[in-house]
Parts: structure tokens; sequence; C-alpha cells
């Protein structure tokens, strides 16, 4: 079933009565060729394209609870390509380029909302990290501009300009950049992928991996032993509970990232807005309401919700931006489960084990990658090769001294 | 979350700073440890979802590192030791 306005005028004419079930609801086989492990963006972007672009046959997505219930539902939906380094900047570029493209290809209003993004600048120090940073930008095809203290007072003149400890000197702007609806695009990839033949699983946890003689055999599952020739695991803050059935220890340590949003208000911020020297962003949604959030906790948690001192840190940081945010009521907060990596970066490559592919590392930030990331990721899975802008996210860069470190942090994934 | 401090009795969590799995206790001698030993110490995790020790470093407090036993499901903190007494039990420090 295409979507398109011919049709929902008929659907309008006719009671609504022939809409049906987006996709199937199917038993497991088994074995498949492909089984990808993990129903997040991710998860379902591999399998859509892994269908689509790589033309692969007998896959399916095994999910333990529902469909986009993991972080693809529960992020702040910023979408951008404001990287630095080499091994990053063309990878994010290529995404937001897919982004661009996204609804048109899996005919599904995912509402791709360009609306902008910007980062301030409080110092001439960082004035000048932003400018290397947006000639980066440009020198990878991407778009940014530097704006002056002025235009940025321009476009959101309620700002605290003055605050005495981060003035706001200018921005660093992506015009390109802004927000996607996220459970549309976990629903128009399970679409897409379903329409091509995959076999959506939910309620179906992987337990362990059969692996024999150094090659996956398949995997154990709350609904049973499903084999398959080749595993591919994206599964974002459990990526180390599940890569330790093949008896992996990976770069990573899981941490909780709170996200808040305030009542539905007037139309006050139209595009994305960065503060980070104050652990602040913000965007407004369609209905309204503030989108906001800041920094993670900071310790290891698998717990989904995050603790009180990080949300008066978020709404300090919000009153030192734009202090009449703190006449607006706070509707709901929420937490998910990152997969912070040792230097920020993420990793999409092949293990030790033959036929086991791993995709993990997102940290904050694997919203933005969706469409890339599944690219990539079918791409390794299809050819065994990885795709041109993701060479650089192995294993082994760690061991080789070749860390894609944006932060400059080192080895502390809670301050990535 | 409520940390019992061994000496101090129970301070806000936000008092620490928090460095991560108390296996980083355990570095292996620069000098005569391999490449291999020294990547996995510094960049390899166990990562549990269940029971985890780690290192909190009392900042703004008396500066001692402790080790802190916490359910990283529920957040639940059970134990909370000196990670000198730790370390020397181990046989480090001599
Ligand atoms: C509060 C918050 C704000 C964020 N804001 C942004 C942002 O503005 N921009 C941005 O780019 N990124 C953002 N992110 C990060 C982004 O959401 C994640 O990096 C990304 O969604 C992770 O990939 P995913 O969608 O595949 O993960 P998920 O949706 O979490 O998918 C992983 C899936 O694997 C499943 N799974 C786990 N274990 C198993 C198992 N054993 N068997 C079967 N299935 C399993 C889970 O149930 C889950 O559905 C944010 C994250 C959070 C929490």
């Amino acid at each position: 079933m295409r979507y398109s306005g011919f049709r929902v005028i008929a659907e309008a004419l006719t009671g609504h009565k022939g809409w049906k079930p987006v996709w199937r609801d199917p038993t497991p086989q088994p074995d498949y060729d492909y089984i990808i492990v993990g129903g997040g963006g991710h998860g379902l972007a591999t399998a859509y394209y892994l269908a689509k672009e790589f033309k692969q046959a007998r896959i399916a997505v095994l999910e333990k609870g529902y469909l986009g219930g993991g972080n693809v539902g529960r992020n702040t939906t910023i979408i951008r390509s404001n990287y630095l380094l080499d091994g990053n900047e063309p990878f994010y570029e290529f995404s937001l380029k897919l982004w661009e493209g996204l609804e048109q290809d899996f005919n599904y209003n995912a509402m791709v909302s360009q609306r902008g993004i910007m980062n301030l600048i409080h110092t001439d120090a960082q004035r000048d990290a932003f400018t290397r940073r947006g000639n980066g930008m440009i020198l990878h095809g991407a778009d940014a501009v530097l704006l002056s203290r002025d235009e940025v007072k321009a476009i959101y003149p309620f700002l605290n300009f003055d605050n005495a400890r981060f003035p706001i000197k200018g921005a660093l702007a992506q015009k390109r950049g802004g927000t996607v609806r996220h459970d549309a695009v976990a629903w128009g990839y399970a679409r897409g992928a379903d329409l091509r033949g995959v076999d959506l699983i939910q309620n179906c946890e992987v337990t362990g991996m059969r692996i024999e003689n150094g090659k996956i055999r398949g995997v154990e599952t709350s609904r049973g032993f499903i084999g398959a020739k080749k595993v591919g695991v994206a599964v974002a803050g459990s990526s180390s509970r599940v890569m330790s059935h093949a008896g992996m220890r990976l770069p990573m340590e899981s941490h909780v990232l709170q996200a808040f949003v305030s009542e539905g208000l007037k139309p006050l911020i139209d595009g994305v807005m960065t503060f980070g020297a104050g652990h602040f962003y913000v965007s407004q949604s369609d209905k309204g309401g503030l989108v906001f959030g800041g920094d993670i906790d900071g310790y290891n948690s698998y717990a989904q919700r995050g603790n009180l001192p990080v949300i008066e840190d978020v709404a300090e940081g919000g009153m030192a931006l734009m202090p009449m945010i703190g006449r607006a009521r706070l509707l709901r907060t929420w937490g998910g489960i990152m997969d912070m990596s040792m230097d920020g970066s993420p990793i999409i490559d092949k293990t030790g084990v033959e036929g086991l592919y791993f995709n993990g590392g997102w940290c904050y930030g694997g919203f933005k990658a969706t469409p890339a990331s599944g690219w990539c990721f079918a791409h390794l899975l299809a050819t065994d090769q990885p795709h041109k802008t993701a060479t650089a996210y192995r294993f082994d860069r760690f061991a080789k001294g070749l860390m894609i470190d944006e932060k400059g942090q080192g080895a502390t994934p809670n301050l990535h | 979350m409520i940390i019992n401090h061994p000496i101090l009795g129970p301070r806000d969590a936000q008092e620490f700073v928090y460095l991560g799995d108390a296996s980083l206790i355990n570095r292996p001698d620069g000098l005569t440890a391999s490449p291999a030993e020294m990547h996995d110490y510094v960049y390899l995790r166990d990562n549990p979802a269940g029971l985890h020790r780690e290192l909190w470093y009392h900042e703004q407090g008396d500066r001692s590192w402790l080790v802190v036993t916490r359910n990283t499901v529920t957040h639940e903190i059970t134990k909370v030791e000196m990670a000198r007494d730790v370390a020397r039990s181990m046989g480090r420090s001599k």
C-alpha cells in the first residue's frame, strides 16, 4: 500500500476502512540468511537497505520488546553533520544527504524538518575552534556558516546575551540540520523492510549465540533457536550484554541520558540551539513543547531513568540561556541507555567470529546517524567490506592509536 | 543517589566524581605489561547489567576514593568501601 495525497482523500471519503496494519507479525522461520538483532532505528534501517539496495534475501529483525521502543523513540530528534574529524564528517554528511531524500525513498512521512541548528559561541577561543570545525565541514561538502552576535540576536532576541559567565558572541550554524519525527523513522523503515519481505519479529530477545569452530550458526532467543548465516547486532545501550554472548568485552560503558519536554507554548524557537558551555540544548516540537536536554548522568546505568541532580543542572542551563523558560512547566522527562564508547565515536565492524558483525557505540548522537548507519552496516553485511564513509569505525582503532576523539577526552566514556 | 561514605556517613552522590569500573585499580605495570594487556586495561569493560563495583572520588569532601557496589539496573547501592582498603587487601601499596 503506497501513501499519497490521493489515497488520504479516498480513505476520507470511504470512512477510513481501507487502512491496514503497516507490517506483518510473522512467526520466526527456523533459519535465515541474515539476522539483525535489535529493532531500533539502526537495526530496522539495516534490514531495509539490505533488502532494498543490496538485494539480499531471507532477512529477519529480532527485537526483544516492540519496534522502536528503545532509543529511537526516546531521543531529542536532532539531525546534523557538524563534526570535525575526518573519520566522522563524511559519514555524517552521507547520513544527512540520506535524510534529505528519505521520505520519498521509503514513502513515509517522517517529518524531516531542516530548520537549522546553531551552536553558541562565548569566547574567542571557541570562535576559533568553531571556525575550524566549520571549515572542516565545508571541505567535506557539508554546509556551515558563522553567525555574529547581531545575527544570532536577530533570530533569538530573547537570549541572555550578556550573561556574565557565558556572554553570547555568535554561533556556528548548519542550515541543513534540524529535527525528524523519531518514531516515524522507525515505523517508515519497518514498513519499508516488511514490504520487501523482511520478517520483523517482536518480543524475541536474543539470549545466546551458537558459535561453532569460530563461525556463527545462529542465535538462541526467548522464542527458541533461530539459525543464520550472518548475524548483525545493533542493540545500542545493550551492546555489551549481547556481545558478551560471543565472549566479547567491548570498549564501551552504558550510561543514561535524560530528555525533557515542557508544556505546549506559542512558537518561540524555530531551529535547534545548543549551549554546550551550559550543558543545555533545545528545540521546539511542532506541538509547541520545548524539547531539551543536557549531559548524561555520568555513571554506568541500565535503568532507563536518571536522577534529579541532572534535571536541576539542565534546568539551570536553560535558565542561564533563556531566563523566561522558568515560567514554563515541565511536562515529561525520561531516560534512555547510551552505548558510550571510549573515544565517543561508533563502531561498524566485523568481529573475531566469522559471520558475526557489530554496530554500536553511538553515544548520545546515533539518531542522526540512523540512515547512514543502516546503509553502511548493510554494506558490510552484504559485501564483507566497509562502506567508504565508515572505514574508520573499527574495533582495532584503540589498539592502533587511531581513536576518533572529537572532544579529546581520552578513554573516559562519561565525559564524551 | 546517596553514598554511605565509610568515614563521613551518607553523602549526596553529587559531591563525587565518577571514574568507572573498580578493576581500574589493577593497572598493569607499564614497564612490563604487553601492549595487548595495556589495551584491555585502558579500553575494555565488562559493563554489566546488575551489580557493578565502581570508583567514586569524593572531590567535594575528603578527597578519598571509594569502591561503591551498585546495581546498574536499579541504582541501589549495597556496599561502600575505601578504595585504599580494597587495594591493600589485594596486596597493593606495600
Ligand atoms: C534522551 C536521549 C536523547 C537523544 N538525542 C539525540 C539527538 O538529538 N540526536 C541524535 O542523533 N541522537 C540522539 N540520541 C541517541 C540516539 O537515540 C541513539 O544513539 C540511537 O537511537 C541508537 O540506535 P537505535 O535507534 O538502533 O537504538 P534503539 O532504539 O535503542 O535500538 C536497540 C534495540 O535493541 C533491542 N535489544 C536490546 N537487547 C536485545 C536483545 N538481547 N535481543 C533483541 N533485541 C534487543 C532494544 O529493545 C532496542 O529496541 C539520544 C538518546 C537519548 C536517550
